[in-house]
């Protein structure tokens, strides 16, 4: 019997046929096998709206930005700044100038640690993270406590996969500067009970980073709602290109930081005695940016934004409770996660099978899963284990694919009994 | 694709994996060397007792998938009691052998690991134990340190 909550009760009401028609790439076949593309927490595919959008920018009006008054570069211009208000929806921000483009998650958390962050650490400061972190929400800090004598602190959290958010609590003090947590854990699945932690912070007056990188493509996301100080996701995770993300700030933040990157397109004027920068988002977007790849990146929110990111997250949650519900009932496989709200991936052992030995067998079968420590090794030293396989949903999967992962999964065991 | 699927994981792979030979830290050791993929997570610590030129004794420990255990397991075997000039021949087919010179010959013993060429993402897990050895050779008396990533 599965434990998990789904997100979202209704039924979807999704047509999965017709979502998946627009994915070129899931029309063929692997090891002879239909694929089943199971990786969306690693990196999701791309409806043929965000190729025709790429491809439609270097075809017809591809320019650089925000200079000349040439006719190409006004469209490339117009079309690169209308993402902005695409992402002021998605994430129901209060402005759009609030919305500063990256590289991705990576480059927004390193952003906020170095611009926001650092100038308000002294030694003996403290930095509260969770014990789930990503590798990008926990390195950032590290660099910033070696450089400044603050002190990165850990909430650990249960086997199930959960936060007490009584130990959260007790973990904010006077010392502490920032929080900087994970919404939804890319290892384990678990939903963190991120408003609460904001309220909780915000209580001592910590400011609050919300990384969004496995909750921004699974369900909506009000940044109203959460009360976050700063939220960051990437493109490719939201079924648009890669190499481009997307930083929110609260404006009065975004406005009282200085530049992280100094270049061209960021400044208001430029002698050699001083520079004068230019006022939040292109403060913090120095230099020619992936012009094509942000327009892309519009493309796919707005067409998942117009699937309706509450059926989005009520199909996954059928997904994913169906897959708990198949794979936990297996004997020698141990689910690994198993807080009581979750999104869209499912981590899983065996007892004599190692995760790289599940993930080529699986792979033979046309089921492309991830296996490793999914740049989360201290999720897998917290369990005592050196790695996971992980199956990771998207709107374009279905219960038929479930059963040939477990079909799959049920092959290894029989290979390795 | 099936085929080669069960060629890869065939008996001799599973069995090793399930029993791994030479599962020991030898002790006093000579040499020592640690194979870590930091990006997959496999580790395997292998331990020698080199005299006079010859592995008097030869065994590994570590965490690792069931390629990596095997092929660990299969070196053991393989190269208890050769000299290291052997060995070191030995190592350098074997590298060939994953590098894609198909014509080289292995030693009998390592015949199964062949398979694993048709599987580009796991020749590195095959040659962990490999390049532990090398580390450990080179090392001269020194712990040597190999990844086969990246």
């Amino acid at each position: 019997m599965s434990q998990v909550d789904p997100v979202v009760s209704t039924a979807s009401g999704l047509d999965v046929d017709a979502i998946r028609a627009r994915f070129p790439i899931l029309q063929q076949e692997i090891n002879g096998k239909p694929l089943v593309y199971l990786d969306n927490g690693a990196t999701a595919q791309k409806p043929d709206v965000v190729i025709d959008a790429v491809s439609d920018c270097y075809r017809s009006y591809y320019a650089n930005i925000h200079r000349g008054v040439h006719e190409l570069s006004q469209r490339s211009t117009t079309a690169f700044e209308a993402v902005r208000g695409t992402v002021q929806r998605f994430l129901n921000a209060p402005s759009e100038d609030e919305v500063v483009f990256t590289r991705g998650t990576t480059e927004g958390i390193n952003l906020v640690a170095n611009s926001f962050v650092r100038p308000r650490l002294q030694a003996g400061d403290e930095i509260l993270v969770t014990g789930m972190e990503h590798h990008s929400n926990i390195v950032p800090w590290q660099l910033l406590c070696d450089a400044t004598g603050a002190k990165l602190v850990v909430v650990p959290f249960s086997d199930a996969g959960e936060l007490d958010l009584d130990d959260v609590a007790a973990r904010i003090n006077k010392r502490t500067k920032f929080v900087s947590v994970i919404h939804v854990s890319n290892a384990l699945g678990t939903i963190n009970p991120v408003a609460e932690i904001v309220e909780l912070a915000h209580a001592q007056d910590v400011p609050v980073l919300v990384d969004g990188a496995q909750s921004a493509p699974h369900m909506p996301v009000d940044v109203q709602a959460l009360g976050c100080d700063f939220f960051v996701f990437s493109g490719h995770k939201t079924y648009g290109p890669s190499g481009v993300g997307v930083l929110w700030g609260r404006y009065e933040l975004l406005a009282a930081m200085p530049p992280w990157h100094g270049g061209g397109d960021m400044i208001k004027t430029v002698t050699f005695e001083r520079s004068e920068f230019a006022e939040p988002p292109q403060r913090f977007e120095a230099g020619t940016p992936n012009i094509a790849g942000v327009i892309g990146m519009g493309a796919g929110i707005e067409w998942l934004m117009g699937l309706g990111l509450d059926k989005v997250a009520a199909h996954e949650a059928d997904l994913l409770a169906y897959a708990h519900e198949q794979v936990s009932a297996m004997e020698g496989v141990r689910i690994i996660g198993n807080a009581r709200r979750k999104a869209a991936a499912l981590s899983f052992v065996m007892d004599e099978a190692h995760p790289h030995d599940i993930g080529t067998i699986l792979d033979n079968d046309g089921v492309a899963i991830r296996s490793g420590h999914h740049c989360a090794q201290p999720v897998m030293q917290r369990y005592g284990i050196p790695a996971t396989a992980r199956a990771s949903f998207g709107v374009y999967n279905t219960r038929a694919e479930v059963d040939q992962l477990v079909a799959s999964i049920d092959k290894v065991r029989r290979l390795f009994a | 694709m099936a085929d080669d699927l069960f060629k890869l994981y065939q008996d001799v792979i599973l069995e090793h994996n399930r029993k791994p030979r030479n599962y020991v830290a030898v002790d006093p050791a000579t040499h020592r060397g640690h194979g870590y993929n930091p990006l997959c997570g496999d580790s395997i610590e292998l331990t020698l007792d080199v005299r006079d030129g010859v592995i008097h004794a030869i065994g590994f420990q570590g965490e690792s998938c069931a390629i990596a255990t095997a092929s660990a397991s299969l070196l053991t075997d393989t190269l208890q009691g050769c000299s290291v000039d052997e060995a070191e021949a030995i190592t350098a087919r074997f590298r060939a052998v994953m590098d894609g010179q198909d014509e080289e010959d292995l030693p009998a013993g390592l015949e199964p690991l062949r398979g694993v060429r048709r599987f580009p993402s796991r020749i590195k897990c095959a040659r962990l134990a490999w390049a532990s050895l090398e580390a450990a050779l080179a090392g001269d008396g020194e712990d040597g340190a190999a990844s086969t990533e990246g």
